[in-house]
């Protein structure tokens, strides 16, 4: 019991970056399960990050209020942002997100209410495991069952061929927004969540590489099912730790040499298997069988 | 009339791809629409899906103009089709192809499935069970798990008439259905569009085998250069002059 304390407590903010980690893997999983490539989140994070801070240390509402605000104000931005974004395609709607991520950025960095670039400190610590783990469990909950229901199945028709998903009477321009404006809502979540664990919000947070990141996430797990991000998330905030931990058993210096490891297994998981992480055994079984036939 | 096509123009730039295009179709009815290679039946098929505007003239569907609906509201009203360049959603399995295609006809509202209720269930269950019977209407029951991109070509047609089928549309548009199918294949298709059509469904067939045309459609509309040069019963239109002349050349 001790040791499981022990445990805990070293690791207790590796794990809770997991969690909020994978909730931002979700928030970019809801759009690109749609077909849709947003990097928009780190600046709706901001918003929701923000939004829950101020609330907390200029009222005493609850922190479950908090967060529901700091989930609400990107979401309500997101249906504006939305309906023109979301008409450009492909690179052109990462190029318009990113153009609103640098915004939101840029506008919190001239800011004077929130400090500018030092952003807010002293947010009290409000956030534990469970309530981040709580979050991810009801975010993965909800993705659970949207898939294989109607509106997951037009979801999937939007990513596979919007031309013909319109045919069979969806509303592609509803779907997709209703998709954006969840993953707002989520990464808005996650930066409630995580301010009220770092005890601090600052613009550099949320700055482009915090939009890759996520997008990084998804996509190493493996986009194509729910599942994938969380694994992303969770594989790539431990790997760095992992490394570190064997580095210092081995004997070797930590520092480039454990930044290229990382770097060379991304690259592997990128380049063996494309459909992510989670299509691991798929891909290992489909090696076997064809091996048993040759 | 169910569908009722006035005077219909599209233009792409100087060229008139459909110029003056008139003609209706019934309740119950196969019209056939064919006409030489870029005579404007695939552009006359999007006016009517909503993928393109008519620069002028107006389409009706049971007395209400649908011309300048996007897709998916003419989706709504009852307007199916499929694609001369079939468009099924490649990863999905056959199954959930027509599952897809069922969704104007099914009310699932999310919440009921978020909160495990047992309506959602059996709606779920009599919604595969639509997308089954569908498939073997096809004669594709066995296929139902393949993924659609690996299905041969002819199931792939199949699988799309399944799917336009499955919202019970008033109209289905087809687009060349038959392509690249067998004899065999063929005639289950022709087949299969009569019986639609006795369930009361319009049918707007486009179709390059005029034999099956000749044999299965109560009208014929002929587009030539994006004109109607003619529109009449099957026989009338074998006989049509202009529609030999379009076909085989006039004699000089």
């Amino acid at each position: 019991m001790g040791a499981l304390e022990d445990f805990f407590l070293t690791y207790q903010s590796a794990i809770a970056f997991i969690g909020i980690d994978a909730l931002l893997a979700l928030s970019v999983y809801a759009t690109l399960s749609c077909g849709q490539l947003s990097l928009a989140n780190a600046g709706f994070m901001a918003i929701g990050a923000y939004t829950a801070a101020l609330l907390t240390l200029h009222t005493r509402l609850p922190f479950a209020v908090t967060l529901i605000a700091g989930a609400l104000a990107p979401a309500v931005i997101a249906v504006p942002l939305g309906l023109p974004v979301l008409r450009l395609r492909g690179v052109f709607l990462a190029i318009a997100t990113i153009g609103f991520g640098e915004v939101v950025r840029l506008g919190l960095v001239n800011w004077d209410y929130t400090n500018g670039a030092l952003g807010l400190v002293s947010i009290p610590q409000r956030a534990r495991l469970w309530t981040i783990y709580l979050v991810l469990a009801i975010a993965l909950y909800f993705f659970s069952r949207l898939r294989g229901s109607r509106m997951g199945y037009a979801l999937e028709a939007i990513r596979e061929d919007e031309a013909a998903a319109r045919t069979m009477g969806i509303d592609t321009t509803a779907a997709k927004l209703s998709m954006f404006v969840l993953g707002a809502a989520l990464a808005g979540l996650a930066g409630g969540l995580e301010a009220h664990f770092t005890f601090m919000v600052a613009p550099a947070g949320y700055d482009f590489s915090r939009a890759v990141d996520m997008l990084v996430y998804a996509v190493v797990g493996g986009a194509t099912s729910y599942l994938g991000p969380p694994v992303g998330a969770a594989f790539l905030t431990l790997l760095p730790e992992v490394l570190r931990a064997i580095g210092s058993t081995v004997g070797l210096t930590p520092g480039p040499l454990r930044l290229f490891v990382s770097g060379a297994i991304l690259l592997a998981v990128v380049l063996f298997l494309p459909n992510g992480i989670i299509s691991f055994s798929a891909r290992f079984g489909a090696l076997t069988t064809r091996r048993e036939r040759s | 009339m169910l569908l009722a096509l006035d005077a219909v123009q599209r233009a792409f730039g100087g060229v008139r791809a459909v110029d003056g295009a008139s003609f209706m179709v019934g309740q119950g009815e196969i019209h056939g629409l064919i006409g030489p290679n870029g005579a404007g039946k695939t552009t006359l098929l999007n006016l009517v899906s909503g993928f393109l505007r008519p620069t002028s003239g107006s389409i009706k569907l049971a007395d209400r103009r649908i011309d300048a609906l996007p897709p998916h509201k003419i989706a709504v009203l009852g307007i199916g089709r499929t694609y001369q360049n079939i468009r099924l959603f490649p990863a999905l399995a056959a199954m959930e192809n027509v599952l897809v295609g069922e969704h104007l006809v099914r009310d699932a509202p999310l919440w009921k499935r978020l909160l495990l209720m047992r309506a959602a269930r059996a709606e779920e269950r009599s919604a595969r069970a639509k997308a089954l019977a569908l498939l073997e209407r096809v004669g594709l029951l066995a296929r139902a798990g393949t993924p659609a991109r690996d299905l041969s070509y002819g199931e792939q047609r199949r699988v799309e008439i399944a799917r336009a089928l499955a919202s019970d549309p008033r109209v289905l548009l087809l687009d060349e259905p038959t392509a690249g199918m067998n004899a065999s294949e063929v005639t289950s298709i022709a087949n299969l569009i009569r019986q639609v059509a006795k369930e009361g469904h319009s049918v707007l067939l486009v179709e390059h085998n005029v034999q099956l045309v000749m044999d299965i459609c109560h009208r014929i509309t002929v587009l030539n250069f994006g004109k109607v040069i003619a529109d009449g019963e099957p026989a009338a239109i074998a006989k049509d002059p202009a529609v030999i002349a379009a076909y085989l050349g006039s004699e000089p």
